[in-house]
């Protein structure tokens, strides 16, 4: 069993120091639940929509790591904690919308996935501001085999097919995405994340838990909505939209290997998307082309 | 066999005016608060946007905390003046009458060539004069009232007391949902149901000047603003005239709906390169 703690918590703008700071005091209220991963938002430490401002808050991998690290000592946690979080990454020049895997009082950072799919369109406007990550891939944590993928990634089910095909055993999707379309029970985007969560998980038979960042930023308000989703496609847990929450909920591994032999449907994916692949390439046109189509 | 017969997909104006009631709450409260504002200052014109602005302002920071001003021009309707005490009494808020007449009337005394229409620009910014003053009497901000409809439409005053308001909570509803939410919020039968007017000048009225239903242009501009042709427009049963029209007033008022254009002469313009959130804040130092 591993305790998880799904924050949805509310950043401050632009300002690093005041939300590591937040970790850190959500942390200290749930010590007594004892959480070995804590699971945060999608540009948590910065807020979301920078524009420009990218630039002027992007931080390297080391900064990240040192500045984790100390928010972390100032705790006094007494044993390691695991601590997924997205930030905008800076290497050389170069700017990402990228989530970070850390063993805070470990090994220190583990895993860190920049985004594929930016969005742009609409309130988004990501590509003209960061770079397309390009990979997609499980790591080992010291629970198990898990892989991070960023909002709009989770949104192409091909993602967590590649994730779930690399081993993961839990997706961690940190994400930002703001309120629309208001003539539902709750927000359409957070129907549509809890519906997402749901069928990628029991696709694959994996863990999913999504940590989606809540707070209003200039009149956009970021839904919340957080879920974690369990390997038969249920729900564990379920933060309410737009107010800061924690989830507290366990992830056990060794469910997955009962039903995944009820549901094989990676196995069998497995098995079957070889057959695919030609076409696969056929529709993207690098083998036979578009025509190929009719 | 049962043969079930799908529900056509459809563009729809009706909201969950609940959800939509506490998302704008927050909004008010969440953004007054990173201003560093917990007070407001509503200009209350005995009409449905100023009325639903002010229960929602209200809901957001307590009646004592929100104030109504209420500024009538000699030719205002004397029914607004009943409407606005009694929105204003509904809520329990701080209620102030500041008559903008004389204001108004001193400007016009020094061009005899006035217009109705252009004395009502000059009473709609007169208003904005009071709104801005007001807030800072009280230490707030004062809210915007406009939707989405009249933003579209360009209809309205601009840099009027609507319009400048640093924060717009009903900026994103069309005139239709605005009447929903004031239904939701139950606000008097009477300021929901009368015809819209500004009150600017003697006989107007809002679907008057605009040549067509709020109720109807509503489902055109959804329509038109997410794509649709005209002739999808056309087959949900909308005149060709009306299409035209509303087309007409959105595609003529761009302008309108952004800050003054700047002539750009570096690759440091303001909102053409450097672009900041207006939410953006660097971090002090310790």
């Amino acid at each position: 069993m591993i305790r998880h703690a799904v924050l949805q918590l509310k950043p401050e703008k632009g300002q690093i120091r005041k939300n590591l700071e937040r970790i850190a005091q959500a942390l200290s209220e749930l010590r007594s639940y004892k959480p070995q991963v804590a699971v945060l938002p999608e540009a948590f430490l910065t807020g979301y929509f920078l524009q420009g401002g990218v630039r002027e808050l992007a931080m390297t991998r080391e900064e990240l790591s040192e500045r984790l690290q100390a928010m972390y000592r100032s705790l006094d946690w007494g044993e390691p904690l695991d601590l997924i979080v997205g930030f905008y990454e800076q290497d050389g020049g170069v700017y990402y919308n990228s989530a970070a895997y850390l063993e805070l009082g470990g090994r220190g950072l583990v895993h860190v996935h920049r985004k594929v799919f930016l969005p742009t369109y609409g309130v988004f406007d990501e590509e003209r501001y960061i770079s397309r990550g390009n990979r997609i891939q499980a790591f080992d944590t010291r629970y198990g085999r898990v892989a991070l993928l960023i909002c709009e990634d989770f949104w192409h089910s091909l993602t967590a097919t590649i994730a779930a095909l690399d081993g993961a055993e839990i997706l961690y999707v940190p994400s930002a995405s703001p309120a629309r379309g208001f003539a539902g029970a709750e927000p359409a985007n957070v129907a549509r994340w809890k519906s997402l969560c749901q069928a990628v998980a029991a696709e694959h038979g994996v863990y999913v838990v999504l940590s989606s960042l809540v707070g209003l930023e200039a009149g956009k308000g970021l839904a919340g909505g957080s879920v974690v989703a369990g390997p038969e496609g249920n729900l564990l847990a379920q933060a309410p939209a737009f107010e800061e929450a924690a989830l507290i909920a366990e992830v056990d591994l060794e469910r997955l290997a009962p039903v995944r032999y009820d549901n094989p449907l990676l196995p069998d994916l497995e098995g079957g998307l070889p057959l695919l692949i030609p076409d696969l390439q056929r529709v993207m046109g690098q083998s036979g082309g578009r025509e190929g189509r009719a | 066999m049962k043969i079930i017969e799908a529900v056509p997909g459809r563009e729809v104006l009706e909201l969950n005016y609940p959800l939509v009631s506490d998302f704008l709450v927050r909004f008010v409260r969440e953004e007054l608060e990173w201003r560093g504002f917990k007070k407001a200052v509503v200009a209350l014109s005995g009409g449905v946007d100023s009325a639903v602005t002010l229960a929602l302002g209200v809901q957001a920071l307590g009646a004592k905390n929100v104030y109504a001003v209420y500024m009538p021009h000699a030719i205002s309707r004397p029914e607004s003046r009943e409407h606005a005490e009694l929105v204003a009494g509904m809520f329990g808020v701080h209620f102030e009458v500041v008559d903008i007449t004389g204001m108004v009337e001193s400007y016009a005394a020094q061009v005899p060539d006035i217009t109705p229409r252009r004395k009502g620009n000059a009473m709609a910014r007169a208003r904005t004069i009071v709104g801005f003053d007001k807030a800072e009497q009280y230490g707030g901000l004062h809210l915007g009232t406009g939707n989405k409809t009249e933003r579209l439409f360009g209809y309205y005053t601009w840099h009027d007391v609507a319009d400048t308001g640093p924060i717009n909570p009903l900026g994103d509803l069309y005139k239709t949902q605005v009447w929903g939410l004031a239904e939701h919020l139950k606000l008097p039968e009477a300021v929901i149901k009368k015809p819209p007017t500004a009150d600017l000048e003697l006989g107007q009225t809002d679907e008057g000047d605009l040549g067509i239903a709020y109720r109807r242009a509503d489902v055109i501009l959804e329509h038109y603003l997410k794509g649709y042709p005209d002739d999808y427009i056309l087959r949900l049963g909308y005149t060709e005239a009306e299409v035209a029209r509303v087309k007409h007033l959105v595609n003529t008022t761009h302008w309108k709906r952004t800050i003054p254009t700047v002539a750009v002469i570096s690759t440091t313009a303001i909102g053409e390169f450097y672009l900041r959130p207006l939410d953006f804040r660097l971090e002090q130092s310790p």
